[in-house]
């Protein structure tokens, strides 16, 4: 019989609403998003590229829209999604190579991807307002 | 399904869902069209630095994408990851996407839409190289 006093020893099954997700995990789905945001992001560089192609006033036009707080904020969420998917990216080539699948590399690895994103965000930011 | 498969002789599964079939392929092509955004990427975000640094802006980029190393580059880079994009969506779909009939509609549309989308880029790159 079930004794309801014994405290249970048995592994339980993550609870939902007290869940912290490891940041691998966060790291994981992050790359899911962004590539879904790049390929949107895709569009935008097929309409740049159109506008172009169509003279120098469409192009203009893309531009001003470009140069817009708003389109300021889409290019900014872009280049941020496309260095995190880059670097993340280049960790899931060396896990298909079957390299660094120790929690200990990952742990490290979740680091240097996170200052990756960062690093190579702020450089292209810098360097294009400079 | 897991209780039906579970019902089932190991062959009886392969024979069900088991071989790669189409799935190596796509894999191979996600990992290939990945490591050649590697450089591309690169490539492609110093090439905005410089667009944002230099000029006016439609001389700036029509000179720009008219040296012969940047069109190849843009050309290569739409096309690879037009090709990338819509390999990974195709995945995001299977794995969220139950109703078959919606999950191959919506493969069958991305597929055509980024084939469409990188043959725009593509021409319009060709259109600035050589004058419209
Ligand atoms: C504009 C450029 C890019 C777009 C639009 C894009 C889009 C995508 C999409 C939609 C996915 C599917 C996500 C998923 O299944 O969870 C994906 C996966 C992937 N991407 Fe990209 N990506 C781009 C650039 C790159 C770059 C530069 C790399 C560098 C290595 C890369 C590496 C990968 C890898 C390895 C996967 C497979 C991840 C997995 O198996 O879960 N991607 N990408």
């Amino acid at each position: 019989m079930v004794n309801a006093a014994k405290p249970t020893s048995r592994p339980l099954s993550p609870h939902l609403q007290v869940y912290r997700l490891p940041l691998a995990a966060v790291l994981s789905i992050t790359h899911r998003i962004t590539g879904m945001g790049l390929s949107l992001g895709l569009l935008l560089l097929t309409w740049w590229l159109t506008s172009a192609a169509y003279g120098p006033d469409t192009y203009d036009m893309a531009l001003g829209y470009i140069a817009s707080p708003l389109g300021m904020l889409v290019l900014l969420g872009f280049s941020v999604a496309l260095f995190f998917h880059l670097c993340n990216g280049i960790r899931h080539l060396f896990w298909d190579a079957g390299r660094n699948f120790e929690i200990s590399q990952t742990k490290r690895g979740n680091i240097y991807v996170i200052i990756g994103t960062i690093v190579l965000t702020a450089a292209a930011w810098l360097l294009a307002l400079a | 399904m897991l209780a039906a498969n579970n019902l089932r002789s190991p062959l009886g599964r392969a024979r069900g869902l088991g071989s790669a079939k189409e799935g190596l392929h796509h894999w191979w092509a996600q990992r290939l069209t990945a490591l050649a955004l590697v450089p591309l990427a690169v490539w492609f975000v110093a090439g905005i630095v410089h667009l944002a640094t230099g000029g006016e802006p439609y001389e700036a980029f029509m000179a720009w994408i008219a040296n012969p190393c940047n069109a190849t580059l843009m050309i290569l880079f739409l096309g690879v990851a037009f090709h990338h994009a819509q390999l990974g969506m195709q995945v995001v779909y299977e794995d969220y996407i139950s109703c078959q009939s919606w999950r191959t509609a919506a493969i069958v549309l991305t597929k055509f839409a980024a084939y469409g989308f990188a043959a725009l880029g593509i021409v319009s790159t060709l259109i600035c190289c050589f004058g419209g």
